[in-house]
């Protein structure tokens, strides 16, 4: 669901068919009948932004037949938790939660937290920022094991009541009228997947940005956790949700981060206002219990990777070197400050704002307001051009004479052209070699900033301002490759692995240190550079090696397969069926064994009881296989880290043309809006001005805002202009003709595209009406081989509240014949 | 092994793209199937006139025959975009291509034709004229016929499933032009075989031709209709007045010219329509797909 | 050598055309032209001089030429269980197909046959392919394909088509567009192997009720005497753009020079009645 994977992840998607042709069955949830619905077995339409509704009526259908993998969801989730008495549901609260502040239209998360447990001063707390800037790993609790639990989950607080009652009215009534899939097709997918998922069977929901681009896009994939958790599908071969992710490293963009608010390894940035000192931040972020309990190793030692020896107990490691956050720094954060000409320089890198991000016209109206952009890619992107070629300087809206921003394109080197790793879907960093010199100019990401630092510091040598101290003394030292003097990327992987006092790396984060001894730049990698082999190189043939292949690149952490696969094991630690066995105890020798290395402390036996002052992993019992969570449990009720609600819950998209059916509250409280002039919203009148829904996507012949497509003629050819999708119904009520042009209007502005009159999209009935969805593919923008008007352009910034992604799955719009009006 | 019968939908195919691909000929090709067509049967009615002792009637067919195939020369060249590209026709010889078999023939028809021809005019080497005259007359109807041939040896139903019909159409089309161009050239009292074989040719082509669009049944549609059935009417329409003419009043001279005139223009148009069907046949996927549809169900 | 060929099982062809580019990519042909033509995701329409790998995309109302009761185990299907169906507003109706064409290398090949210059020439792995310095551009391949698989370039003069890649094949290397196809749809080997597991491919959907599965071009018997590129199917041929009975034109060769003959004596006689002296 939310993710076209044929098209999107096609190479993945082999094992997908690999799967069927053994007898697995595949279902397919999308607003369109796609390449991936094609080779399903079985596909479901559904209206665009509404599968709470659908997932949700799937956790009540669990529920309310028993379908539920009770002895699983009884050990290894917190349902028997009993929550605070405060606590009220958006069932009591018509669409809202316990805690809203209407004046500051955020969420005080304490009444959700567990009864008897004081709330954490951490990520999501009323005291941390409403919108989630500090957010890490943001499930830390301040104490380990729930105060009170009832193990019979029977008790009217306890987690599986209140779940019971929270999605009671998601019924298959209610997704035929929300989601606007029929009821029967509905429960054949509920019970295919309740058939499939039990002691010998397990299902895996894979999702991708149809889930997460929605004002409530945390929250679908929390119903995904919900229901894999019920019918023990986590930590199990076969099972769990798996994020298809995006550029070929963007999960090694998130473990490495290129993200505000976050440091390597998901370790939360220091926030001004809290984390003041190094004692500070530790305390904040050092959970009583599970493996953030170390989260002052993992901290210090990225200090040390990252100032060396200048980095001493006396200084803090020099804490104080860090950037420190003070509120929202997010991309549409910034990229609103930029249009209000508060932010003067930018840096581009891998990136096509002007085309591929929600709002164009807004991005490009921020990017004039600029003094200077640095724009680095393979080709002269839109993002690098807009000044002189973009559509307001056609339409007059800009002139180039009048825009002050000083642009520089770099151009960059390929991944062919440069050492380095991807991190994929799986966690797996593999490496890949240089096949070709870079031409001419063209330079690394890793030359350029290594080179810039370079020449930074050459400019500061010798000076005493104290605030040049950070960048002097940098640990800026990997030795220079080549002609043109390229830092040596093994070099950079060896570092973030992580060395010991003896200066030879380390094996993995269990041997880092917080005093300071050992260095790593960042701890969930550490392990990759393992006995001074660079393990993500390794390439041994599936052929020569088990089927979980653990020879064949490195996947963090420790190189671990599936995450808390000690849950493919029952509390005994038996495996749950012969057929489903992955990692178990072996009692003989007193470890835990299997395929895959184990996700638990290694002699832990199953019956362990933490002693009295445990702290860290060891304050969690052999039983309890998230051992990342605090209390060790998978958690069907959020009691700390999000600001949108501890359950998910059906909220219309921001631009819906349906009110709510289930609540007063229509879209999710907590999104982040923009109400200003250039990001208009149609919300008052819904369904009158722009009645139809609009989606966005992908096609495989391109790749995301296009610079690497567009300009291709090899690719270019296969998909050469901007179209959209419509059933012969819309086309006929509409008058659009196969191959000709559509005008698609939205509350920001208007785009012309080819028309596709397709059976593969029909209209839904969705509340008692027709209802007609527009699928536009997003990859057009105005240079390259093949052009088009760009879909973003008709999308707003309306953004989950948790993450700042966009919804630009779900909008509003009209459609008509013909071009669109030229000035 | 076979699929379910399909709905009538698919009779068009994919999107109503064609199946086939359509030759990559110019319209010179077809120019050439009519001077091949003169210059083969030109020389086997100039031997004829030979050996029967008509020099007038020989001399002109002769010509005829040399000048059509000077003009072939280049016009193979035309399409085939540089002379040296002819060459490569020679570099095998090979029974399964008519177009090989063409070259060859061509080959050793074009110096014969000519030296015939020039034996003819000049009166030198009366004995090699004789042998060479011989020799074209003789390979004449092969460079007539082959080009029949060369089209119904393709995948094009209007072509292959054509090719009982199309050699003797393309025959008779070559007599009545060559017969047509000995009667605007040569002088009247010579002139009877000239007539003769006009109106046999003439009579043959049209019969040929009905012929042919009988036996394509459902595929015959491009010569019926469009601009290749457009030209097909004008052929015949040209070709019967030509004969009509020759015969009634082709002792005049001036009639004579005219009657050849209107025989050639028949002939050219002829193949210019069998030409244009190729290719309308070609873009129309109805045309693969039924017949074989019905070939398959039939078993 | 053995013979070296495709079978390209079209029930798992995820339409990713990843097996166009790779070929464009190795083979070094040019792009096509960009045009938007309105058929579903196929903008590159054909086979053709600089398309020697085509990705068919049918959308087709769902039925068809299934039976109603068959279990949804069609790859390509968009419903499920018929009952759903009756309800469903929303996905029955369509299915989606997707194959991706090439030339056939058939066992008797036309184009090979009509050459006149022997530029088509058999390899010894048993494919047919153009040798670009020998080719002259004559084009008379072009129209005696039964399939349209051959044409010719407008900018050099010559003709185009798939090789094989036959400069893999001399190194021992897969084709680049099998070696590209993701889910191995487009599977490479010596034929009878090929031939074998197709048979099992089939026998496999057969038996979960996709009846109208089928293979097309493995039979010697056919009018090409067999594909060297061969295919399995989910609909009629035709609905791919493919010829449900193509038939070597050569096969009718000697019969058109009979009638040649025939025509050419004809033409003599004619002749020569007309010119015997009369009476
Ligand atoms: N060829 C190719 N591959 C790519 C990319 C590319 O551009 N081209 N981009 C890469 C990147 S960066 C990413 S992030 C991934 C993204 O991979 P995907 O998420 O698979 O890509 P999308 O096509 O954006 O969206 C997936 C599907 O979500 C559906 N959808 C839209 N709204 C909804 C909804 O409300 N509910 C549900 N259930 N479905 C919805 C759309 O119809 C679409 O079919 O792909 C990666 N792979
Ligand atoms: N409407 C709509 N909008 C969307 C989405 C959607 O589904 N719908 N999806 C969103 C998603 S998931 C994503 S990921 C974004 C993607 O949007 P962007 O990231 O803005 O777009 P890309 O085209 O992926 O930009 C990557 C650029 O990096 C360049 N590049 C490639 N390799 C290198 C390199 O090694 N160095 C440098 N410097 N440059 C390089 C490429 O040429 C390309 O121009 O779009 C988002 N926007
Ligand atoms: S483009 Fe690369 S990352 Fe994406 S599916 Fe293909 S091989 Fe995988
Ligand atoms: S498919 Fe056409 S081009 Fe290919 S071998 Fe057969 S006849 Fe020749
Ligand atoms: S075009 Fe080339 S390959 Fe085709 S028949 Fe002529 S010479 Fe042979
Ligand atoms: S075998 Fe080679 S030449 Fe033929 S289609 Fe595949 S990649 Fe292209
Ligand atoms: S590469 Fe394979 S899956 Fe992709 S379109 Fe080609 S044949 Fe189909
Ligand atoms: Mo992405």
């Amino acid at each position: 669901m939310g993710s076209n994977m044929a098209e999107c992840h096609p190479v993945g998607f082999q094992w997908v068919m690999e799967a069927k042709a053994r007898g697995a069955r595949v279902i397919h949830v999308d607003p369109r009948f796609t390449r991936t619905s094609a080779l399903a077995d079985t596909f479901v339409a559904l209206r665009a932004g509404s599968d709470i509704a659908f997932l949700g009526a799937i956790v009540n259908h669990i529920l309310t037949t028993g379908r539920e993998f009770r002895e699983y969801v009884a050990a290894y989730t917190n349902a028997s938790a009993i929550i605070s008495e405060d606590y009220e549901d958006t069932e009591d609260l018509d669409g809202l939660f316990s805690g809203w502040d209407p004046e500051t239209q955020t969420y005080d998360p304490t009444s959700w937290q567990y009864a008897g447990m004081p709330a954490a001063p951490s990520a999501g707390t009323k005291e941390s920022s409403p919108q989630g800037e500090a957010h890490g790993y943001g499930s830390k609790l301040e104490g380990a094991e729930p105060p009170a639990t009832d193990p019979t989950l029977e008790h009217p607080r306890c987690v599986f009541q209140i779940l019971k009652r929270h999605f009671a009215r998601y019924t298959p009534e209610l997704v035929e009228e929300v989601c606007g899939v029929p009821k029967a097709r509905f429960l054949e997918v509920a019970e295919a997947l309740c058939d499939n998922s039990n002691r010998e069977r397990t299902s895996a929901i894979c999702y991708a940005v149809g889930w997460t681009q929605h004002t409530v896009g945390v929250q679908y994939i929390r119903t995904a956790a919900i229901i894999q958790l019920l019918l023990g599908n986590m930590g199990r071969p076969g099972g769990g949700i798996l994020a298809l992710r995006g550029h070929a490293s963007i999960q090694g963009s998130t473990d490495i981060p290129t993200l505000y608010n976050i440091l390597p390894g998901y370790m939360p940035m220091p926030h001004a206002a809290r984390h003041g000192t190094l004692d500070d931040y530790i305390a904040a972020n050092t959970a009583p219990a599970g493996f953030w309990g170390h989260a002052d190793a993992y901290f210090i030692s990225l200090l040390k990777a990252w100032w060396g020896d200048a980095a001493t107990a006396d200084n803090d490691y020099c804490y104080d070197y860090l950037p420190f956050i003070t509120g929202d720094h997010s991309s549409y954060r910034t990229i609103v400050d930029m249009a209000d000409g508060k932010v003067p320089g930018f840096f581009v890198l891998g990136q096509n704002p002007a085309v591929g991000s929600a709002n164009g016209k807004l991005h490009r109206a921020a990017l004039a307001e600029l003094e200077w952009l640095v724009v680095r890619d393979l080709v002269e992107i839109e993002t690098a051009t807009f000044w002189k070629d973009g559509p307001e300087i056609d339409t007059g809206e800009l002139r180039t004479a009048d825009i002050g921003t000083e642009v520089f394109f770099l151009p960059a080197a390929a991944h062919t052209e440069k050492d380095g790793s991807f991190t994929q879907t799986q966690r797996m960093l593999q490496w890949h070699h240089k096949a070709v010199e870079p031409e001419g100019d063209c330079r690394s990401e890793l030359w350029f900033y290594w080179h810039l630092g370079r020449i930074i510091r050459e400019k500061l040598a010798g000076s005493t301002d104290a605030r040049d101290r950070p960048v002097l003394d940098l640990a800026w030292d990997y030795p220079l490759l080549g002609q043109t003097g390229e830092p040596d990327a093994e070099a950079v992987l060896r570092e973030i692995n992580g060395v010991g006092p003896d200066g030879r790396t380390v094996g993995g984060y269990t041997e880092l240190k917080a005093d300071g001894s050992t260095a790593c730049g960042c701890w969930i990698y550490s392990g990759c550079y393992a006995d001074e082999v660079n393990q993500p190189a390794r390439r041994k043939p599936a052929s020569e090696q088990d089927r979980v292949a653990l020879e064949w690149g490195w996947a963090w952490p420790a190189n671990r397969r599936i995450l808390y696969n000690r849950a493919s094991a029952d509390p005994s630690g038996r495996p749950w069926s012969e057929r489903k066995r992955l990692v178990w105890w072996d009692g003989d020798a007193q470890r835990w064994t299997g395929h895959d290395v184990p996700d638990f402390v290694i002699d832990k036996p199953p019956d362990y009881e933490p002693p009295e002052g445990a702290e860290a992993e060891h304050a969690l019992r052999g039983d309890e296989p998230f051992i990342m969570q605090t209390d060790g449990k998978g958690w069907l009720f959020v009691p700390s880290g999000l600001v949108d609600g501890p359950l998910p819950t059906h909220y219309e998209p921001h631009e819906s043309p349906f009110s709510n059916p289930l609540y007063a509250q229509q879209a999710n409280p907590a999104r982040q809006t923009y109400r200003r002039r250039d990001n208009r919203y149609n919300n008052g009148n819904g369904a009158v001005d722009y009645p139809f829904v609009m989606t966005t996507y992908r096609l495989t012949e391109h790749h995301t805002a296009g610079g690497m497509s567009r300009f291709l003629a090899r690719l270019s050819e296969l998909q050469p202009e901007m179209f959209c999708e419509v059933s012969p119904a819309l086309a006929a009520e509409r008058g659009l003709v196969n191959g000709g042009w559509a005008t698609i209007t939205s509350a920001r502005s208007a785009i012309e595209a080819r028309v596709l009159v397709t059976e593969r999209v029909k209209p839904l009935r969705v509340q008692g009406r027709d209802l007609h969805q527009v699928g536009l593919p997003y990859h057009w923008g105005w240079k390259g081989l093949s052009t088009g008007d760009a879909a973003n352009d008709l999308f707003p910034l309306a953004l989950d509240p948790n993450v700042h992604i966009q919804e630009v799955k779900a909008a509003t719009c009209d459609i008509a014949p013909g071009r669109r009006a030229r000035a | 092994m076979r699929p379910a019968p399909v709905t009538d939908e698919t009779a068009t195919g994919y999107y109503g793209n064609p199946v086939l691909k359509a030759p990559v000929w110019k319209p010179v090709i077809a120019l050439y199937f009519f001077t091949g067509g003169v210059a083969g049967a030109s020389s086997t009615l100039g031997f004829a006139a030979l050996l029967a002792g008509n020099r007038r009637l020989a001399r002109s067919a002769l010509l005829a025959s040399a000048a059509g195939i000077a003009v072939s020369g280049p016009l193979l060249v035309v399409d085939l975009g540089r002379p040296a590209r002819f060459l490569n026709m020679l570099r095998v010889a090979k029974p399964t291509s008519p177009m090989s078999v063409g070259s060859w023939i061509l080959s050793a028809f074009a110096p014969a034709s000519m030296l015939a021809a020039g034996s003819a005019v000049t009166g030198r080497l009366p004995r090699t004229g004789r042998v060479a005259a011989g020799a074209a007359g003789v390979l004449g109807p092969a460079v007539a016929t082959y080009t029949a041939v060369l089209v119904a040896d393709t995948a094009i139903p209007a072509w292959h499933d054509a090719h009982r019909e199309l050699p003797y159409l393309f025959a008779a089309s070559a007599a009545a032009s060559a017969a047509g161009t000995a009667l605007a050239l040569t002088p009247v009292p010579d002139a009877g075989p000239a007539r003769r074989l006009a109106v046999m040719g003439a009579a043959l082509e049209l019969a040929a031709f009905r012929a042919m669009e009988r036996r394509l049944g459902e595929v015959a549609g491009p010569y019926k209709e469009g601009r290749a059935g457009t030209l097909a009417r004008a052929a015949e329409a040209c070709t019967a007045a030509g004969a009509a003419l020759g015969l009634v009043a082709g002792r005049r001279r001036p009639v004579a010219v005219a009657a050849g005139a209107l025989l050639c223009a028949g002939s050219l148009i002829t193949r210019h329509s069998v030409f244009r069907a190729g290719f309308e046949s070609a873009a129309d996927p109805a045309a693969t797909i039924g017949p074989q549809r019905s070939r398959r169900a039939a078993g | 050598m053995t013979r070296m060929g495709f079978f390209t099982d079209t029930s798992i062809c995820i339409g990713c055309k990843a097996c166009e580019v790779a070929c464009k990519e190795w083979n070094d042909v040019p792009d096509d032209g960009l045009n938007f033509l309105g058929t579903s995701y196929d903008n590159t329409g054909a086979l053709g001089a600089d398309t020697w790998r085509h990705v068919a995309f049918v959308e087709r109302p769902r039925g068809g030429s299934a039976p109603p009761s068959s279990p949804p185990v069609n790859g390509q299907d968009a419903g499920s269980s018929p009952a759903a169906d009756a309800l469903d507003t929303g996905s029955a109706g369509v299915r989606w197909l997707m194959s991706s064409d090439v030339c056939k290398h058939c066992t008797h090949a036309a184009c090979l046959d009509v050459c006149p210059t022997g530029a088509l020439f058999r390899t010894e792995f048993d494919t047919v392919v153009v040798q670009q310095d020998v080719c002259n551009g004559c084009g008379y391949c072009v129209p005696a394909c039964p399939f349209g698989v051959i044409d010719k370039r407008e900018s050099d003069g010559r003709v185009w088509k798939c090789t094989l890649c036959y400069d893999r094949l001399k190194s021992d290397m897969t084709p680049a567009c099998a070696k590209a196809c993701p889910t191995q749809s487009i599977q490479f080997g010596p034929l009878d192997e090929l031939r074998d597991r197709a048979a099992g491919r089939l026998g496999v959907l057969r038996e979960a009720g996709v009846s109208e599965a089928h293979l097309y071009g493995a039979d010697d018997n056919d009018g090409v005497g067999g594909f060297g590129a061969f295919f399995l199917l989910l609909d009629a041929p035709e609905v791919y753009g493919l010829p449900p009975d193509p038939v070597v034109t050569t096969r009718d060769l000697p019969r058109m020079w009979r009638a040649a003959a025939g025509a050419a004596l004809a033409l003599v006689g004619a002749v020569a009645a007309a010119c015997a002296r009369p009476r």
